[in-house]
Order: C-alpha cells, then sequence, then structure tokens
C-alpha cells in the first residue's frame, strides 16, 4: 500500500522536475541521434533524471531521505545495464554522487564504469574515471582491465584525456598497473606539455611506492625536471621529493645541490616550504649540509611576510638545526611573536613549535613560560593542552611538587576533559620510568587520594594502577598508602561516584595487604562494611570481601598472639609483682595510652556512632612495629602493652558485624561475590564458636595455642603475610613445564622456541614461606582434612601451595626492616594555603628548573623502589622507528649507487664522499639501462657545446676526478648553473662509454672532496 | 603523503564534498566524517583552526555556511593548508561567481575537478587560479 502511495508520489513529481530539463534534454538527445542511437534508447534518455534532477528531488525529501536514496539507486541499477551511453553514464553519475554525498555502495558498478571509462566521448569518459578514482581499491577485481585503456588515453593526443588517465592512476595504481604503465608515464616526463608532464611527476611517487623498479626508469628524468624552468614543473618535482625523502631521506643527499639552488632561488613560498621539508630530513644526515642552509634559512625567516614559510623555516631550524645558535635564537624570538599574536592559529602552533624545541633547548621554554602559562586559561582546549604538555616538559624532581599543586588547582576550575587532561599528564610524568622524578613518595600518595577527591577526576584506572603499583614497589610508602587508602573507604560520599570505584577498590586490595602498618584496623573493618558498599560493582565487592578477610586475619592473629604472650608473661612474671603494668584487662590504662598514641581516634568515634561502644577499646597501636616485631618472634613488655585493643569484646563485635554485613551476600547473584562471601562467613562461625566458647576472659589462655583456631588462623596469617611484588612481564617465559604434563602433541615446536628462556626447576627456588610455613602448613592440614568446615583452610592452604609451587614469580621478599614512624607530613602547609596568584606562582616555581637541581629541603632520602631487571610491567625503552628498509628505498639505493656496490655503502657512510659516488652512479646506471632513451633526450638539447666534452677521451679515473672537481664548484657557487648543465650531460656522455666497456667502479673511486663545501 | 582528504561540510554537519587521498571502505568514511565534524563544528571563532584527531591533523576553515576541512599528515604545515584552503575557495569563487554550498551540491564535478588540478596525489602541485581553471573552461566549451 505504501509503496503504491510512493509510487503515486514519484510520478507527480516527476513531471515537474523534468521540465526545467527539457531543453537541455532535448539537445542531447539530438546527439544522440546523431550518434546514431535507436528509438527506444531515446525514450530511456528521455524520461532518465539527471543528476540535477536528483539533487533537486533530494532537496525536497524533507523526510525520508534514506528511502529517496534507495529508490534512486534501484532506478541506476536499470539505468546503468543500458546500451544507450549517454543514459549509462548519466546512471553512473548520479551514482557516483550518491556515493561520493550520501555513502551510498557502488562497488557493484565497477565493471559499468570500466564500460564508461572507454567511452569515445571524452564528457562519458570524465564521468567513468571520477567513478573509478572515487570507487576503485586494491581489490576490486575489474582493475585488470582497465590496463589498456590507460595506456590508450596515457598514449592519447588529448591532453586532457591523458590527464585523466594520471589522475586516477596516482589514486588506485597498483603493483600490476604500476609495472604496465611505468613506460607510458616515463614517456610524458619529458613531454612538452606542462599541464600533462607535471600530472606525470606527480603521479611517481604512488609508481615508485607500488613498483620500486620503476625508479630504475623514471628516476634520472625526474631529476633532470628539478632544473626546469617551468615552475609548474618544479612545484610538482619538489612535491615528490618531498614525499619521497619522508620514508628514506639519506638516498636524496646527493641531490642537495640542487635543493638549494631551488631554496635560494625559488619565489614561490609552496615550493620553498617543500624544500624546507626536505632540508629537514637532509639535514641531520650531514652536518656540513647544516651549515650550509642556515644562512638562507634564517634569511627567508627574516625576510618573509608569509607567516606559514616563516614557520616552517621556524620549525627546520628548530628541528634539524639546533646546533646553530643564532638561527635558533632567531627561531626562537619568532616563536614569540606567534605566542603573543592575537591570532588563535599562529599561538598555538608557536606552542607547538616550543614543544619541538624544548628537549635541546629548555631555556627557550622558560624565556616563554609567561605566555605558556597564561595559554593554560585560554579559550582553546587545543591551546590548553599544548601549553599544559609544555609545562609538563619543564618539570624536574626538585619543584614537581609545586608544579602538580598549582596544575592540580587549575584542574579543580578547569572543564571536565581538560581537568581530566591536567590529571593524566600529572600521572604519567610521575609514573614516567618507574617514578623516577618522584623522590618523596608519601607526597605523591597523598597527591594521588586529593585526584581521587577532585569531583571530575574520571583517572580511576590510572590511578587504581600506581596505587598498587607504588604499594608493591616501594615499601616505605605504605605507611601514607594505607592512610590515604582510608581516608577514601572511609567516606560514604565516595562510593556513589562512579569514576572512583576503581580507586576504592586499590584503597581496599591496599588496606587488606597492608593491614600491619594501618593505624587501625578496626576502622579499615567498618569502612569495608559500610552498607553503601553495595553501590560498588560486584567485581569491586569481591576485593572489598577479600581484604576483610585479610583485615580480619590480621586482627585474630594479634588477639591470639597478645593473649598467648601476655599469658605466659602474666603466669612468668606473677610472682615479681608487675602483673598490673602487664594485665590485658586494665581498659582504662588502655584507653589513656590510646588517647596519647592514636590520632585518629577522634575520627574514628565520628565514622561510625554504631560502634562507638566498640572504638573505645579499639585503642590504635603503632602496629607497624608492633608487627614487625611479632613476626620476629620478639616480645617485650612494649608490644604487648599496645597490643591490647585486641580484646575479647572487640574481636567478637567484629565477627558479629561481618556476620551480619556478609551474611545477605550468600545470596548474591554474582559468583565471585558470592564465593568469598562465604568463605569469610564460614570462618567466622568457626571462629565464634571457638573464641565466644573457649574464651571467657582470663580463663585458661594457654590452651588456645593447640585449638584448631589458632592454627587455622597462623596458616593463614602466613600465606597472607608473603609479599606480592611487581610482576616482571617476561614472566611466563620462564615456567618450567611441570612433569607429567605432555605439551609435545601438537605444540612440539614451540619447546624449541620457547627453549632459551625456560629455567631447569631447582627447589632452591621453591618455598619463599620458610621453614615455619611449611610447617605449619603441614600440621593445619593433617589436622583439619576431616574437617567439614575446611573450606576457608583449603583455600589459604591452596595459596601457600600456589606461592611455594609458583616461586618464582613472586619477588623474593626482603627482609624486613624496622620502619622509622616519625614522617613528617608531606605537604600539610601547601595543602592548606590557598594559592591566590597561581599563574604568578608557576611562573616563579619554573624558573627553578633552570637553577642547578639542589635538593635543599629534603628531609630523608628517596626510598628504595623495586625495579625488575628484565623488562619492567610497562616497557619504557622509546622505540627509535626502525629505517625503513623496503624494497623502494632498495631500489632508489640501486639506483644512485649502482649494481656494483652494495646498497650498504650508503647506509653506512653518508658522507659527502659516499653521496657524490652515489650522485655518479646513478646515472651511470640510469644511463646503462636506458641508452636508447638517453640518446634521444641528449638529441632534443641542441646546446652540447660543453668545456668539458673533451673529457670523454681521457681515462675513466681522470674524468670521475674532473667530474668531482666540478661538483665541488656547483656546490660552493649555486649561481654557475650553466656549469653544472654540463656536467649533467657530461655524465651522460660517459655513460655511454661505460655502457661499451664496463669498469669496476668500486675499485677506482677516488678520495673525493666533500662536494657540499 | 601531504594532504590525505578534503572535506567540505554544511552547517547541519552534512557532507557536501569529500576527496580521499587514500582508500577507505565506506563505514570508515562515515565514522570519520561523522566524528571530525563533531569535534570542529563545535568549536568556536576563537579557537585555532587545528585539532588532531586519530593520527590526522585536521586543519579547518569556515567560509559561511560552509566548512572546509581537510586531513593531512602530522608534519605538514599547518599555515599553508589553510591558504590551500584559502586558494581553493577564491578559485571556486572566480569560476561560479560569489560561490555558495548550491554550487558545489549542483556541480560537484566541478568541484572534484579543480580539487585533482590542486592536489595529485595528495600533494599541491598548482597554485595559479588561472591554470587550475582554464582547462575546466576548456572542456565547459568542447562538451
Amino acid at each position: 500500500m505504501l509503496d503504491i502511495l510512493a509510487k503515486a508520489q514519484e510520478w507527480e513529481w516527476c513531471p515537474l522536475e523534468q521540465k526545467s530539463n527539457e531543453k537541455r534534454r532535448e539537445e542531447k538527445s539530438e546527439e544522440d541521434r546523431s550518434v546514431g542511437m535507436a528509438g527506444s534508447s531515446i525514450m530511456e534518455n528521455l524520461f532518465q533524471r539527471t543528476v540535477e534532477d536528483l539533487i533537486k528531488g533530494m532537496r525536497l525529501q524533507l523526510v525520508g531521505e534514506s528511502s529517496f536514496i534507495s529508490k534512486a539507486t534501484e532506478e541506476i541499477r536499470r539505468e546503468i545495464k543500458s546500451t544507450d551511453q549517454h543514459t549509462k553514464s548519466t546512471a553512473l553519475q548520479k551514482l557516483s554522487y550518491l556515493s561520493a554525498v550520501h555513502g551510498v555502495d557502488m562497488s557493484w558498478a565497477s565493471f559499468h564504469v570500466v564500460e564508461v571509462m572507454s567511452s569515445s566521448r571524452f564528457a562519458h569518459k570524465r564521468i567513468g574515471y571520477h567513478a573509478a578514482a572515487h570507487s576503485f581499491n586494491d581489490d576490486t577485481p575489474v582493475l585488470l582491465l582497465i590496463t589498456n585503456q590507460l595506456r590508450k588515453d596515457l598514449s592519447s593526443s588529448n591532453h586532457f584525456e591523458v590527464s585523466l588517465a594520471l589522475d586516477l592512476l596516482s589514486r588506485i595504481a597498483t603493483l600490476d598497473l604500476a609495472r604496465d604503465l611505468t613506460p607510458e608515464v616515463f614517456q610524458l616526463l619529458s613531454t612538452a606539455r606542462v599541464f600533462v608532464r607535471k600530472k606525470a611527476i606527480a603521479v611517481l611517487f604512488r609508481l615508485f611506492d607500488k613498483f620500486p623498479d620503476s625508479v630504475r626508469v623514471c628516476f634520472k628524468r625526474l631529476v633532470e625536471n628539478l632544473e626546469s624552468s617551468d615552475p609548474q614543473v618544479v612545484t610538482a618535482v619538489v612535491g615528490v621529493f618531498c614525499q619521497l625523502s619522508a620514508s628514506d631521506p639519506s638516498s636524496y643527499l646527493p641531490l642537495a645541490p640542487e635543493f638549494f639552488r631551488i631554496l635560494v632561488d625559488s619565489k614561490n613560498n609552496w615550493v620553498l616550504i617543500k624544500v624546507l621539508k626536505v632540508f629537514t630530513k637532509l639535514a641531520p644526515l650531514e652536518p656540513r649540509l647544516g651549515k650550509r642552509i642556515v644562512e638562507p634559512v634564517c634569511d627567508h625567516m627574516r625576510r618573509s611576510v608569509a607567516k606559514s614559510l616563516v614557520f616552517e623555516c621556524v620549525r627546520t631550524v628548530l628541528t634539524s638545526l639546533t646546533h646553530y645558535e643564532s638561527a635558533v635564537n632567531l627561531a626562537v624570538e619568532k616563536v614569540r611573536e606567534f605566542l603573543l599574536d592575537q591570532d588563535p592559529n599562529l599561538r598555538y602552533l608557536g606552542l607547538q613549535a616550543l614543544s619541538l624545541v624544548a628537549p635541546q633547548h629548555l631555556w627557550a621554554v622558560m624565556d616563554n613560560k609567561e605566555a605558556i602559562i597564561k595559554s593554560l586559561s585560554d579559550d582553546d582546549s587545543n591551546i590548553k593542552i599544548e601549553s599544559l604538555r609544555l609545562l609538563m616538559a619543564m618539570v624536574s624532581e626538585s619543584h614537581l611538587a609545586d608544579i602538580s599543586r598549582v596544575l592540580l588547582n587549575y584542574a579543580l576550575k578547569s572543564d571536565p576533559e581538560f581537568c581530566n587532561e591536567i590529571l593524566g599528564s600529572i600521572l604519567t610524568t610521575c609514573s614516567r620510568n618507574v617514578y623516577e622524578i618522584v623522590v618523596d613518595f608519601d607526597w605523591y600518595v597523598s597527591l594521588l587520594g586529593e585526584m581521587a577527591a577532585i569531583p571530575n577526576c574520571q583517572k580511576g584506572e590510572e590511578i587504581e594502577t600506581q596505587l598498587i603499583d607504588i604499594g608493591m614497589r616501594v615499601k616505605d610508602a605504605r605507611i601514607q598508602l594505607v592512610r590515604v587508602g582510608r581516608d577514601l573507604l572511609i567516606d560514604p560520599a565516595l562510593l556513589g561516584n562512579v569514576h572512583l570505584h576503581r580507586i576504592l577498590c586499590a584503597s581496599a586490595w591496599v588496606a587488606g595487604e597492608y593491614i600491619e602498618v594501618a593505624s587501625n584496623p578496626f576502622e579499615l573493618m567498618d569502612a569495608l562494611l559500610q552498607p553503601r558498599t553495595s553501590l560498588l560493582p560486584p567485581s569491586i565487592r569481591a576485593v572489598y570481601i577479600n581484604s576483610a578477610l585479610k583485615i580480619l586475619i590480621f586482627c585474630l592473629d594479634c588477639y591470639l598472639l597478645q593473649n598467648e604472650v601476655s599469658a605466659s608473661l602474666y603466669s612468668g612474671n606473677l610472682a615479681g609483682g608487675q602483673s598490673q603494668l602487664l594485665s590485658v584487662k586494665n581498659y582504662t590504662e588502655a584507653t589513656e595510652l590510646a588517647m596519647c598514641e592514636g590520632s585518629n581516634y577522634e575520627q574514628d568515634e565520628g565514622f561510625n556512632p554504631r560502634n562507638t561502644t566498640e572504638s573505645s577499646e579499639e585503642l590504635s597501636v603503632e602496629s607497624g612495629i608492633n608487627r614487625v616485631a611479632t613476626h620476629g618472634q620478639t616480645f617485650t613488655p612494649t608490644t604487648v602493652l599496645m597490643k591490647k585493643k585486641f580484646v575479647h569484646e572487640s574481636i567478637s563485635s567484629l565477627l558479629n558485624r561481618i556476620e551480619l554485613i556478609f551474611g545477605p551476600l550468600i545470596a548474591n547473584q554474582d559468583v565471585e561475590v558470592l564465593e568469598r562471601a562465604r568463605n569469610i562467613l564460614s570462618l567466622v562461625q568457626l571462629i565464634k564458636q571457638e573464641i565466644i566458647d573457649n574464651s571467657v576472659q582470663s580463663v585458661d589462655i594457654m590452651d588456645k595455642k593447640d585449638t584448631l583456631v589458632s592454627a587455622i588462623i597462623y596458616s593463614m596469617r602466613d600465606a597472607f603475610t608473603t609479599e606480592l611484588g611487581p610482576v616482571s612481564t617476561s614472566a611466563q617465559g620462564r615456567i618450567a613445564v611441570p612433569d607429567g604434563l605432555v605439551l609435545t602433541d601438537n605444540l612440539g615446536d614451540l619447546q624449541a622456541i620457547c627453549g632459551d628462556d625456560e629455567l631447569p626447576p631447582s627447589s632452591s627456588l621453591f618455598g619463599t614461606g620458610g621453614p615455619h610455613l611449611t610447617s605449619t602448613t603441614d600440621a593445619s592440614s593433617s589436622n583439619l582434612l576431616k574437617n567439614e568446615e575446611s573450606r576457608p583452610l583449603n583455600e589459604s592452604t591452596s595459596l601457600i601451595e600456589h606461592r611455594k609451587r609458583h616461586g618464582l614469580y613472586y619477588l623474593p621478599s626482603e627482609k624486613r626492616e624496622i620502619v622509622p614512624d616519625e614522617y613528617p607530613p608531606a605537604n600539610d602547609s601547601k595543602l592548606n594555603s590557598n594559592i591566590s596568584d597561581e599563574a604568578a606562582e608557576l611562573a616563579k616555581l619554573t624558573d627553578q628548573s633552570l637553577l642547578p637541581k639542589k635538593r635543599t629541603n629534603q628531609t630523608k632520602p628517596r626510598p628504595v623502589v623495586v625495579k625488575l631487571d628484565d623488562g619492567d610491567v610497562a616497557p619504557i625503552s622509546i622505540k627509535r622507528p626502525e629505517p625503513r628498509d623496503d624494497s623502494l628505498s632498495g631500489a632508489i639505493k640501486d639506483v644512485l649507487l649502482g649494481s656494483e656496490t652494495g646498497p650498504s655503502i650508503s647506509r653506512s657512510n653518508p658522507s659527502g664522499k659516499s653521496s657524490r659516488k652515489q650522485k655518479e652512479k646513478k646515472k651511470l646506471t640510469t644511463n646503462g639501462q636506458s641508452e636508447m632513451k638517453e640518446n634521444v633526450v641528449d638529441a632534443e638539447n641542441p646546446d652540447i657545446e660543453n668545456p668539458n666534452s673533451t673529457s670523454k677521451n681521457h681515462g675513466h679515473t681522470n674524468e670521475r676526478r674532473h667530474r668531482g672537481k666540478e661538483k665541488i664548484v656547483e656546490g660552493e657557487e649555486h649561481d654557475q648553473r650553466g656549469k653544472k648543465k654540463s656536467g649533467h650531460r657530461h655524465g651522460r656522455r660517459k655513460s655511454h662509454q661505460r655502457a661499451k666497456s664496463p669498469l669496476n667502479v668500486v675499485s677506482q673511486t677516488p678520495v673525493i672532496p666533500d662536494f657540499l663545501l | 603523503m601531504g594532504i590525505r582528504f578534503v572535506l567540505m561540510v554544511n552547517k547541519q554537519g552534512q557532507t557536501r564534498l569529500a576527496q580521499y587521498y587514500e582508500y577507505l571502505t565506506l563505514e570508515e568514511r562515515r565514522a570519520l566524517e561523522g566524528e571530525i565534524v563533531r569535534k570542529c563544528l563545535a568549536r568556536n571563532e576563537q579557537q585555532c583552526s587545528f585539532v588532531e584527531h586519530r593520527n590526522y591533523k585536521i586543519v579547518y576553515r569556515r567560509y559561511a555556511s560552509l566548512f572546509f576541512l581537510v586531513g593531512v599528515d602530522d608534519d605538514e604545515n599547518e599555515l599553508a593548508i589553510l591558504e590551500f584552503i584559502h586558494l581553493l575557495v577564491e578559485t571556486m569563487d572566480r569560476h561560479f561567481g560569489n560561490v555558495c554550498e548550491l554550487d558545489i551540491m549542483f556541480h560537484l564535478e566541478k568541484a572534484h575537478f579543480m580539487l585533482e588540478e590542486m592536489v595529485m596525489n595528495g600533494c599541491i602541485v598548482e597554485t595559479s587560479k588561472s591554470n587550475i581553471l582554464t582547462p575546466i573552461q576548456l572542456m565547459d566549451k568542447t562538451s
């Protein structure tokens, strides 16, 4: 029904539209008639819509454009099959219009494209070529059919047809097309019709790229065109060399004199820019070249009014001529003008230019720091980002903290996007090379915490990674890490922010893993158990649960140890009358102690009112020392005193709370959460029985050691205390194949590949846990295997097993040291001080990095940062791009070098000597290969008269020397172009001789002076 | 390669001309155009004309209702490309006389032809207005 309606509409619409074109169509049909069309095709033609109709129709469609397009495409499908060339080409024209503007697929019509291309009428041919250029690609099957058509059109006398063919070739040439059509293009390189010649030149880049052997044929003509008097031709040639030199500049060093001439003589800014680009590539390869071009480049920079040219000069100087101080000074001066300009384009480019020069001349950046800092609050985010990059380039370790502080304040004020840009650049700068630049990790960790607190922060993932990474690598930072993690964890507001979830995940992990340095484990546990954690995604909840398990184990362990020790001390010292001092039950004393020691006590109370009663007993401990001491098995009365917080009530309330909170999770849908909650709950149940039943205060604590529970707790504690370290990226390669695992079935070859990386399994590598660990495991496992509540244990033993078996993935745990705890707060003063004028501050700060770096206010040495010897987490080394050594540069080198010598010479020795040699040989070879054509060219040039032509009769060695000298003259005095031409021609003459009597060129190359100077 | 593509897009974000100098599939083109248009059309007059996108640098300029966007390689001279855009507009202006969006819509082929005269292989080969227009005028006469 709808279809019918649509058709009716179309019917109504068609005549209206056709009226306007009726007249033209009549003319066209007349033409067709004259060509001799059948009557039916005239009718067809008459009712066909033209492109114009199509476009008009499209404009009338306010809605349903897509259905209009599909209808039009249907129509085209019908029309394009027509035998009438006009109908066909119009259909194709419409199709390419739809394809170009509305993205309609036209690959199905490729055969029709070929048909229209071969039309004898130019107007049709043009449509065909246009369609081909837009729709063909390397995979188009009909590509094979157009070779002959292209060949015919390339040799056509109508230069528009030639131009069409060349243009198509530049777009779609494949290896086959390039190979087959190189001779035709070669012919066009010397045609008198500039319109065609420039296009033929421009095509060459594509030909060389696809079919490197074409270099042998065409390269010489290309070079000749460089000296053409026609500016259009020169523009095209320079363009080609600009593209060629981008990939493999060293091959084009021999042409430096020609480029130099253009640099000095040309008045065309487009050409000059291209030549400057070529020199940017060439100058680093040949130091003497820089010396030559620096003056003309500076000249252009001073004189030109075209900003584009000035900028190109600036860029050339700042990339390739950085050793020439006057030039750099001039360029930096220009950059400053750019930076202060009204035009945002110039400001942006100025900043970009500065970032080019920053690695070598930091002073240039420093000199412009006001402008850079001003740009930090520019309207344009691109400019802001550029200035941020520059600012980060200026950062050094001495004032990293201050710059970061100011940037963080900027981040607070900025829009979300730029805010994250700032945070991201701080994060990457600081973490570069395993936190190379960071000295004070306490400060850095707090900075990470502050970043997380910024409302717009979306860098959760990076911050997460860094928090965990620092935890594993920097032992000394762990206290602060846990402190920062605690601050994040206890804030219930943060749980609602999706971007922060990753950071909370890291905080929870840190809290669990390094619980022994925490000031108040109970508080952390409360944070992990708070009800709003239900907002977290399951994967992060699972981390929370696991961390809760670790903290629980820690608390229980401390509780048990303390009871045990105090009990023994109690019994031992009872007679000594010191029972009061050592009494575990003396709550009043304990509370006082806690007040003195624990700074977090008040916060604790405020945090969770529900737990106030418990928290009065939860006294903070200097657990860093405490824990270490515990593990060293050296108990002193002081440690016992400090552990009073792990009293029976607090432990049992902890257990109750865990049960309360995690209880509902048994019905959780996420397997991970479910599983972990189950584990911890069954552990809690087990412990609860034991502790509640057995341990009424002061009753027979000695027995505990032997109970099931304590065995479990100890073994789990041991499992958790094995330190995790950063994992080497190459760790996988070091896996020894376990016995009994058959890998060779289908993957036999793999053995040979991985063989080198394999380490022989040696027993000494296993068992990081030490004898204590092993014995506990054995004891507990034998005791508990029958126990049906043994799930948590199984988990822990399997973990131990895992660590045991795969010990080599974990870093060997280092010797524990006692961490001095009197860290001064890293940035308290800075934190609170309100920076009134950030820009001024920043300017002042950046000043400092120019001063010799002295760490004046460094209170403590940089802590040890664990680095892996082989391949750290992130490969930091900057990969230098491999010199492109494909067939193209190979072919060019072959042409330049001649077939007698290997291409290695030019690569290893890009000095003047070999370059000169290359140039000479290039001519020799080219001539040798296309002698016939050379003769033609020579004949075309009437001015044979040439002072050096007599040298033809000399010996080859002499001749070569002669030419060498001549080249020197050219290089030095570029105004003697007449001589140069003769030089070329002379080279050709010689080559004829060479072709007649081949010589070993390599053996004869004499020491040739530099041609550039 | 220099210039990778030339786009003309109107205020509404509709593509009016698209010329690519490297092969992209239709889907890739459409995605790329969408991203670029979203990025560039959101910018205001006070912001610079250069946008980095994927591995392209996009140089754009607005003339009345039409945006001219040119995607170039990283080491291309941005200011020169701005001049190129201006040259293109001037050339079309000379040919159509006070060129507008409709001229380009209805004479898309001619616009392509001018571009083909100016740029080959992503490299600017012709910068003289009369050199660009002569063949087009000749062809108009003959056909």
